[in-house]
């Protein structure tokens, strides 16, 4: 009926898997419900040793039955805890993943004693995961459940999206919250259930997690998120086992997943290591800038309109510098300043930028002094932190507001007096 | 002559076994805003929660327009505490107004134009109609606020309940949900705001409902708002009360 090469099959097999798994796995941790699937792995194990047990052979659908009925009676055993003691429900999953995982590593034991007869290698695949014991028959159970879960994904989206984002709202507009949390844990366990013989129950969890973790740092929309997830799940199954061929197949899958999350950790945009390092990055590099231009301005001030040029030294001086040479550099790059030995002088763009600067910086410092409360000579700080980050409609607003007040100046020579003694910062930091 | 748009008999609700509101009695006629005012740990959200059904009543009974909760509840809003849902949520503001819509959508149907129309004419209500394709994690507290009460606008009600809308909100959003409280009750509707700023509750409100465990009164602002009920919402008396609920929790008689 299906004529495919074993490796095809395993293929085929282990992206089914992957992209269910990342479409399930996404609103288990969506509703925090992340770690039940790893409790569902670990407990699913005494059940299938049990039904290899009774029926004496191994076959996916009657082992995955005895791996649901244990990864239920798990479900129910932490549901009790939590419910009639003061264990809490992290403490009480911890406790019985690993007890029933305790009792299925015995029970292992036992099967695989060379007393007792028959083939009981199959089983160790549910340890770790071994595709490459894949049969027609398991494929097609894979397939018949991924059909089954993302219909159901498909068929509920409107009713999983609510109850996860806000079961309270939910309930209150009469919707079966319970029955939903039911369904969405029901396909979690089937989806982990199927999944054990390929990626085994220790690593069965990764593969519920990772995807739908590692999509989150992608988009913001939820629909977009399962399809990035199932993506994201299937090839992992997919290049896992192509590329890890000669390791365990379940740990190569889980470690493709976990590179793909690492990747997305670093690289991806707005929300990965690197965008947010950059654009931190570029606002010190920004406040630098400012920082220099307003100190020349502030420098040549009396002297303006003429504009002055300002000994390297005494800029040095006016306050503490963070590498000012570069600093100095950039500038004259950007074509703000001119730069010749030990003197600077501003260019008639950086003279603009620089009383554009120094102007808001004022702003902030008059609105502050006046509105805030804080001692004049307190307030240079303060703007500091927040000036930088001040957009301009804020600034016009500013100069609208304290001009209203009469706290401008009529005339407005461009930029308002300071309302503090000029450079009294310096004296406090120490120059390089 | 106007008809009672909430009513609650005899209704008492336990967590664990633990009461928190006793034998609470009380009736609200339509077309008013209702302030639920009581110290902290008085039962003020739980009465919602009870009203809306989400905790169960040990008991007595709720109505809503005479009928009960489950035949009435597409007359009702409802705007939960902010804190009560992850803002990390990979959904839009207009996905969570959407969400008012729900419950008139039933099973399986998904929003469609017109429910898009609703959404985007609720946000523009609350002043957030530029927003409608903002992820909800660039949110301010108040605008989170009011994409909350937009989607209890979406849900179309005729009884709004509102658990703590002020609650570590700008003042520019408190003058919006106050006004856009009287622009509701003009249109008939009644709403019932759980509130802590006593000092506001007499310009915000035309009936309050003062509650400490049990209901210490509920009534016309005018005329319950006074120092003498206050004094007993807020004053030690109820000790008694919290040591009896204690006491049935650990199922020991009193001393």
């Amino acid at each position: 009926m299906i004529s495919l090469s074993l490796s095809e099959k395993v293929m085929l097999g282990t992206a089914l898997l992957g992209g269910m798994a990342g479409v399930v796995g996404s609103f288990a941790v969506l509703r925090g419900r992340a770690l039940v699937g790893d409790m569902l792995a670990h407990a699913a194990l005494p059940g299938v040793c049990i039904a290899f047990l009774i029926t004496g052979h191994r076959d996916l659908l009657g082992l995955s039955a005895g791996a649901l009925v244990s990864g239920l009676i798990a479900i129910g055993a932490v549901t009790v805890i939590t419910r009639w003691t003061r264990t809490k429900e992290d403490a009480a999953i911890g406790i019985v993943l690993s007890t029933f995982f305790g009792v299925g590593v015995v029970l292992l034991s036992i099967i695989q004693k060379p007393s007792t007869s028959g083939n009981k290698a199959g089983l160790n695949s549910y340890l770790f995961g071994e595709p490459g014991g894949m049969l027609n028959s398991d494929l097609i159970v894979l397939a018949v459940v991924a059909a089954v879960v993302l219909a159901g994904v498909a068929l509920f989206f409107k009713e999983f999206e609510l109850t996860c984002f806000d079961s309270d709202f939910a309930r209150s507009q009469g919707w079966p919250t319970l029955w939903l949390d039911l369904a969405m844990l029901a396909m979690l366990a089937v989806v982990t259930i199927v999944g054990l013989p390929i990626v085994g129950v220790i690593l069965m969890a990764a593969m519920i997690i990772l995807p739908a973790a590692t999509s989150r740092f992608w988009t913001n929309r939820l629909p977009v998120l399962l399809l990035v997830s199932g993506l994201v799940g299937a090839a992992a199954g997919l290049l896992g086992t192509q590329v890890g061929r000669g390791y365990p197949a379940g740990a190569a899958i889980v470690l493709t997943a976990s590179s793909f999350f690492v990747v997305s950790l670093l690289f991806a945009p707005q929300r990965g290591v690197i965008s947010t390092l950059l654009s931190e990055y570029r606002l010190r590099r920004r406040v630098a800038e400012e920082h220099l231009l307003r100190a020349l301005f502030e420098l040549g001030e009396a002297e303006l309109p003429a504009v002055p040029v300002i000994d390297v030294q005494v800029l040095r001086d006016y306050r503490h510098w963070w590498s000012l040479d570069r600093l100095l550099e950039r500038a004259r790059e950007e074509e703000l300043i001119e730069w010749s030995a030990n003197h600077v002088q501003l260019t008639p763009l950086g003279l603009r930028r620089a009383s554009q600067i120094t102007k808001a910086h004022r702003l902030w410092e008059l609105y502050l002094v006046r509105h805030a409360d804080i001692a004049p000579d307190h307030v240079d700080r303060d703007a500091d932190d927040v000036e930088h980050l001040l957009p301009e409609s804020l600034v016009a607003k500013l100069e609208q507001e304290l001009a209203a007040e009469g706290r401008l100046p009529t005339v407005l020579a461009e930029v308002p007096d300071s309302p503090h003694v000029i450079g009294a910062e310096a004296s406090g930091s120490v120059s390089p | 002559m106007s008809k009672t748009a909430f009513e609650v008999h005899d209704m008492t609700v336990a967590y664990q076994r633990r009461p928190v509101l006793w034998d609470i009695d009380l009736a609200i006629p339509e077309g008013k805003l209702v302030g639920i005012v009581g110290p902290n740990g008085a039962g003020k959200t739980t009465l919602i929660k009870a009203a809306l059904g989400l905790v169960p009543l040990a008991s007595g009974k709720v109505e809503i327009y005479g009928k009960s909760y489950e035949e009435q509840r597409h007359l009702i809003g409802y705007v939960p505490q902010r804190e009560s849902v992850d803002w990390d949520f990979p959904v839009t503001v207009r996905d969570v107004v959407l969400m008012g819509t729900y419950g008139r959508l039933g099973w399986f149907r998904r929003p469609g134009k017109s429910e898009r129309e609703i959404a985007d004419r609720c946000l523009q209500q609350v002043g957030m109609a530029g927003y409608a394709k903002r992820q909800i994690r660039q949110l301010s507290g108040g605008q989170q606020q009011r994409v909350f009460l937009a989607r209890a606008l979406a849900e179309e009600a005729q009884l709004y309940f509102l658990d703590e809308p002020f609650a570590g909100v700008d003042a520019a959003t408190e003058t919006a949900i106050v006004e856009l409280l009287h622009a509701l009750r003009s249109t008939g509707k009644t709403v019932l705001v759980v509130h802590h700023d006593l000092q506001t509750v007499s310009d915000y409100f035309d009936y309050v409902i003062l509650l400490n465990m049990r209901l210490v009164a509920c009534g016309p602002v005018e005329t319950t708002f006074t120092t003498e009920n206050l004094q007993k919402t807020y004053g030690g008396r109820l000790t008694i009360l919290d040591e009896a609920a204690e006491a049935i929790r650990r199922q020991k008689p009193l001393p």
